[in-house]
């Protein structure tokens, strides 16, 4: 395959991006109905 | 009228304000983010994984061309997202939607994340190609441009006190700012550039069919990876809003 660091380097910025931004929606919606479930229970059924 | 997540609204839009409780679009939105999810996942591994491994080399370009699977998803994202961005300011400056500010801070930073990577890609794919990591070309410029448009909005929204008033500030340069979107997609029409023009256009292609599939696929995993990780980060901010609304009550009622 021609140009080959030029191609790993494209397609691992690409997982990196989808990557960090998936993990961190997670991780922070993961947080705030950890922390909303403690302070108001009753919201949490409809949070999902 | 005053709004659940607790903002004056103005009359009107009363179908528009419906969505603004956070009860029913953290409902709503739990219901569709897997709807969202799963594609993204299925059609961006598909599409890369096609583009990479079973995608024709180009004559011209040999391997280099698979660069492509990840830097045309990666600025249409730009541009769209940024769209997406401005409606969502529309919105807020027009009907004072609170969903919309919270959906125009989080659109920013995932926008500027694309953009940075259609950017960054671009300049991995110019090197071999042109010779060079970058040059002042109407297109790379422009799209650089929307780059510093999102990083504007992202300091903006929060260079205030008061976050209603860096929503409005906020809005009203992504509104503002909207001048930039077709200046990215006919700079390479208006101007003699090194970047191509466009190879899809809404009559046709002229990429070989064994090329253009793998890129819609990737394109729309893209598309579905943006939408699933703005509605999450928005479901957050929505939760968010709502735990300091409740620690705020209850540090009142003391």
């Amino acid at each position: 395959m021609t140009h080959l660091p030029y191609i790993v380097a494209s397609y691992g910025l690409a997982v990196l991006v989808l990557g960090w931004f998936s993990i961190g929606a997670w991780v922070r919606v993961g947080a705030a109905r950890r922390r909303l479930a403690a302070i108001d229970p009753r919201r949490e059924r409809g949070g999902g | 009228m005053s709004n659940a997540i607790g903002e004056a609204a103005p009359s009107g839009g009363t179908s528009l304000h419906r969505f603004a409780n956070p009860g029913r679009f953290l409902r709503l939105s739990g219901i569709v983010l897997p709807w969202l999810i799963v594609p993204a996942v299925v059609l961006t591994v598909g599409g890369l994984g096609w583009g990479l491994f079973f995608a024709p080399a180009d004559w011209q370009q040999g391997d280099a061309v698979r660069i492509m699977y990840v830097h045309v998803p990666s600025a249409w994202l730009a541009s769209s997202g940024y769209f997406g961005l401005a409606l969502a300011s529309l919105f807020s400056l027009v009907w004072r939607h609170p969903l919309a500010d919270l959906a125009a801070v989080e659109i920013g930073p995932v926008g500027a994340g694309f953009t940075a990577l259609c950017l960054a890609t671009g300049s991995l794919w110019g090197k071999p190609m042109w010779g060079a990591w970058w040059v002042w070309d109407a297109r790379l410029t422009s799209v650089l441009v929307l780059l510093f448009l999102y990083l504007g909005h992202i300091v903006l929204v929060r260079a205030f006190d008061d976050p209603v008033r860096g929503y409005r500030a906020g809005s009203i340069l992504a509104l503002v700012g909207v001048i930039n979107l077709p200046i990215i997609k006919f700079s390479v029409d208006w101007w003699n550039t090194l970047h191509q023009p466009a190879s899809i256009g809404l009559t046709g292609s002229s990429m070989a069919p064994e090329m253009l599939w793998p890129l819609l696929v990737s394109a729309l995993g893209f598309t579905f990876a943006f939408a699933a990780i703005v509605t999450a980060r928005l479901r957050a901010a929505v939760m968010e809003r709502r735990i300091r609304g409740l620690l705020m009550a209850k540090a009142g009622a003391r």
